[in-house]
């Protein structure tokens, strides 16, 4: 019984190694790619539409939605990104489901690919919606002897949302493998419901977190308006 | 007591501990927070929206103060450092 997926190598050359976190992160990537290229080959746009399209715009709608609900107002800014990291991790989680499947986001090394690309992306949309300047001001929000803790807490953050995952995910394929030896019929099965939920939870939290991070990161402040300012358009 | 039966015992008594006393506040906090979303569903039904999801959002803050004390547990058990050198340091010898 292993830690993570990490440790099952399938092949390796000299330093080069294959293990079983490398190939199902390209195993679900292959699948959403061609999946969603064979769904989108012919849009329809009227009322008949294929079911698959159909799901797949129920599935971005939804994500829309969530984004704005969040506050960021122009959700298609940011689709690619929120929306792929959802995909990701809810699709790893539904994965499990085949077996002998073990979760990528099961190993330290995927969630913490995944939370450094949210560190990036932060500042990485910030400095789009508010320009350098602007951005590295808001570090200095409220005051500026909260310098060192807002840096301190983008760190932070950062190390909590790859912990978070790894920890969710890495205890229930664990538990399912302890289970398995020891009562192997029907307790492991409802382990395995379990842990769907909590990665569906999990995929859910991940890109809210993120999209919670990059909201604060590009607000920006309207200008209070001026009590006397009303009168001039009457 | 020689040196690597007192790291083994203490890795697997402090893991026990620290999964068993780290689990007890976040669970306390936790169900604190779900108690005060439902009564302000109760109060306003309308924004379910927001309110799970802000739910949802403090919950995940909650619960990786349990998942922190569950990686330490799992490091202690399976990749305890000091228990792989006094191995290594037997099997040298």
């Amino acid at each position: 019984m292993h830690l993570s997926p990490d440790a099952v190598v399938l092949w390796s050359h000299g330093f080069v190694k294959l293990n079983a976190t490398i190939l199902a992160t390209w195993g679900l990537t292959l699948v959403f790619a061609v999946g969603s290229w064979l769904i989108t080959r012919k849009l329809a746009g009227g009322i008949r539409r294929s079911r698959w399209q159909n799901f797949l715009e129920i599935v971005i709608t939804g994500i829309e939605g969530q984004i704005k609900g969040v506050g960021l107002a122009e959700p298609k800014k940011y689709l690619g990104f929120l929306g792929t990291l959802f995909l990701f991790v809810a699709g790893s989680a539904l994965a499990t489901v085949l077996p002998g499947f073990e979760p990528p986001t099961a190993s330290l090394s995927t969630t913490a690919a995944l939370a450094l690309c949210v560190f990036v992306a932060v500042p990485f949309y910030g400095i789009l919606e508010k320009g350098v300047g602007g951005y590295l001001k808001s570090y200095l929000k409220p005051t500026f002897f909260m310098l060192p803790f807002n840096v301190i807490g983008e760190l932070s953050r950062t190390l909590a949302l790859a912990v978070r995952l790894f920890g969710n995910m890495m205890s229930g394929a664990m538990i399912i493998a302890i289970l398995l030896t020891i009562t192997p019929f029907i307790f492991p099965i409802l382990m395995t419901a379990l842990g769907l939920l909590t990665g569906m939870v999990q995929a859910y939290i991940f890109s809210i977190l993120a999209a919670v991070y990059i909201a604060a990161a590009t607000k920006v402040r309207q200008a209070a308006p001026v009590p006397g300012a009303v009168q001039a358009k009457s | 007591m020689d040196s690597m039966t007192l790291i083994a015992m203490t890795s697997i008594i402090i893991a026990g501990i620290t999964t068993g006393f780290g689990t007890m506040g976040p669970a306390l906090a936790e169900g604190k927070a779900v108690a005060a979303a439902m009564a302000s569903l109760a109060q306003q039904p309308d924004a379910s929206a927001t309110l799970t999801r802000t739910l949802f959002v403090g919950l995940a803050m909650i619960e990786s103060t349990a998942i922190y004390c569950f990686v330490v547990s799992m490091i202690l058990i399976f990749a305890n450092p000091f228990w792989n050198h006094v191995i290594t340091q037997t099997a040298g010898k």
